[in-house]
């Protein structure tokens, strides 16, 4: 059977380069469109970009930690230690 | 015009009895009209009170009409219509009829004038959202049903401490502005928190939604928490600790919806996150924030069914809810991968869809009030809503690996509901006007900007790097993440289970000590009554009525002291 067209993986690369593009281009589009915002940082080149990026990494990470003391198996509640 | 206005909520009552009691060929007809004829009568309640009637010696107000009611009525009953078409031909009549009461308690509290009206269909809203979680069917939606119900009655109970306490002490129970402060107060903020699922005890959201059947979960994902919101706009706006629990509310959904593996428990956290994104709308306080959290309510109810669609669509058509189980949908289920996608991108408001249109008002009301720690929490967390609801979850349910699963997509109905929701979704981003007309306030704000566009495109494409190039740090695992829940399901009754054990002990030793005095006292008495005890010996008259004598005397003097 034919691999569907978004795994085979020259199109998996074909879309990455895609979206590296489209990505280059949103930022490279704030020199010509001033951004404003409401707070000077805004301004700055690239500032929601590299922000966002960044609340996310750090968005993950914390979530990992905290999964590494709150994960338990899928099937802790069933196995008769909550539930009385 | 009608001279007397109908209830709107009592047409949806009288279609949930109907719905019961009809033939079976005419209850689809029925659970569409419903919400339809209740949708006409929303727009014919004009402002101010409308109805009111003698309740235990009160004049309750029983429809109050006004443009934030009507908002929230509008879009509970157009999500009515929807849920309806979305389970009309798999939801049990039984759970039509429920969700058909449910949704009427919640448009009862949008035209309730004052407290007492309100809390009556508050706990209408709890009753049947109960019924509805326990259709689910399974053990584990009979079992999270019971608790969903503990925490909303326990919850309502503490409402209606904090009403009567303002009956009492005020005289007065209108829904206005109230100031924090005072026990009466804080009950029914407290009990209205509940609703909102405020942490820590909102942990009953993800614990109760995702066990509720495919239909089920469309209709909970919209009321308990919106008329929630509502009742904040209206009686808490401006409350600032608002916008620190919606803050909260919001990172506790994203991280949460992160961990999390069953599609519909990541969609329940990403509900927590959206109200908190509204608490932080009410809190602030503004004309344009509350103007956002409304906006956002409207919007949100519209989205979040939407993916609610798309997941119940997946769990109908293939009997899984694990992330781990799914993958690779698109294949064979494209329309509703598309729905879930347009679903994704408007809770990541993501520009032309209707989440951007909304957030940008509370946002925009967050650098409004300057304050600045607020608004780029807000904007970091606009960020995380992408990451956890618009790429996670359509990742790992319609793409990622290939499960191997090729179910069709769902029968008509359900596409037709999903459809006109994902349309709606589209058309509010592109027309917001309309949106704004029924807004509280009136709106003096552009969503479309080319800055605003670009810099909101900045931040969601670059969220979305962030999320595949961490993708193996989000692989799926065959895990739970403990949430505040854990310590009713667990701690609570752990302690109750010593608890009960120490008085299975307590009466042990107790029942012991119970002998051991049996036994003492029967020798005491037997030794009175013998031959030769106290009570056995004969008296002389003349010592019995010196001891009178005495007792008298004794009496005498006690009294005339």
């Amino acid at each position: 059977m034919k691999r569907p067209w978004l795994s085979r993986p020259e199109n998996v690369r074909l879309l990455w380069r895609g979206f590296i593009a489209v990505l280059a281009l949103v930022v490279a589009l704030q020199v010509a469109v001033p951004v404003h915002g409401f707070f000077r940082a805004e301004a700055w080149f690239g500032f929601s970009a590299l922000f966002g990026f960044l609340a996310c990494v750090g968005m993950v990470l914390f979530a990992r930690l905290l999964g590494v003391f709150l994960k338990r198996r899928d099937d802790y509640y069933e196995d008769g230690r909550g539930d009385v | 015009m009608f001279e007397l206005v109908f209830p709107p909520a009592f047409i949806m009552i009288l279609g949930a009895l109907l719905i019961a009691m009809a033939r079976p060929a005419l209850r689809p007809v029925l659970a569409l009209a419903t919400p339809l004829l209740t949708l006409y009568a929303v727009w014919q309640v004009p402002d101010g009170i409308q109805l009111t009637m003698e309740f235990l010696g009160r004049e309750l107000q029983l429809v109050e009409g006004g443009p934030l009611r009507r908002l929230f009525a509008t879009v509970f009953a157009v999500m009515a219509f929807g849920g309806a078409l979305f389970g009309l031909r798999q939801a049990r009549w039984q759970e039509m009829a429920a969700a058909m009461a449910y949704a009427a308690g919640a448009i009862g509290v949008c035209f309730a004038g004052d407290l007492i009206v309100m809390f009556l269909f508050w706990e209408f809203m709890a009753l049947f959202s109960t019924v509805v979680v326990w259709c689910g069917g399974t053990e584990g939606a009979r079992r999270a049903g019971i608790r969903y119900a503990i925490v909303h009655l326990v919850g309502g109970i503490v409402l209606k401490i904090g009403i009567e306490g303002l009956m009492i002490h005020t005289g007065s129970v209108e829904i206005r502005a109230l100031e924090l402060g005072g026990f009466d107060v804080w009950m029914v903020f407290i009990g209205i928190l509940v609703n909102a699922a405020a942490p820590p005890i909102g942990a009953w959201l993800a614990d109760a939604y995702p066990e509720s059947s495919p239909t089920g979960g469309v209709f909970l994902s919209a009321f308990t928490t919106k008329t929630a919101v509502l009742a904040l706009i209206l009686l808490f706006p401006g409350t600032e600790l608002l916008v620190w629990i919606g803050m909260w509310m919001v990172f506790h959904g994203i991280v949460y919806a992160l961990l999390e593996n069953d599609m519909r428990r990541i969609l329940s956290y990403s509900i927590i996150n959206q109200v908190g994104f509204m608490l932080v709308g009410v809190g602030i306080g503004t004309e344009m924030a509350l103007n956002g959290a409304a906006a956002h309510a409207f919007t949100h109810i519209l989205y979040k069914a939407l993916l609610f669609m798309s997941a119940g669509a997946v769990l109908y058509q293939t009997g899984r809810r694990k992330c781990s189980d799914l993958g690779g949908l698109y294949q064979s289920m494209p329309l509703t991968t598309v729905c879930g996608i347009v679903g994704a991108l408007s809770i990541s408001a993501f520009p032309l869809t209707s989440g951007f249109v909304s957030k940008s008002l509370t946002v925009a009301g967050a650098a409004g009030g300057h304050l600045a720690v607020v608004y780029f929490l807000l904007v970091a967390a606009s960020a995380g809503v992408f990451l956890h609801a618009g790429i996670k979850y359509p990742w790992f349910v319609f793409f990622q690996k290939d499960s191997g699963l090729r179910p069709a997509d769902p029968p008509l109905n359900m596409r037709l509901a999903m459809g006109l929701f994902a349309v709606l979704c589209i058309l509010i981003g592109i027309f917001p006007g309309a949106l704004y007309a029924l807004l509280p306030y009136p709106v003096d704000y552009v969503p479309y900007t080319a800055d605003h566009v670009l810099s909101q495109l900045q931040l969601l494409l670059f969220a979305g790097l962030a999320f595949f190039l961490m993708l193996p740090l989000m692989q799926r695992t065959l895990t739970i993440t403990l949430d505040f829940d854990w310590l009713w399901r667990v701690l609570l009754a752990r302690v109750a289970a010593a608890a009960l054990a120490a008085a299975r002990a307590a009466a042990a030793s107790g029942a012991r000590l119970r002998v051991a005095a049996g036994a003492w006292m029967e020798s005491r008495l037997a030794a009175l009554f013998a031959a030769g005890g106290v009570f056995s010996r004969s008296w002389a008259i003349g010592t019995t009525a010196l001891w009178l004598a005495l007792l008298l005397s004794i009496y005498v003097l006690i009294h005339y002291l």
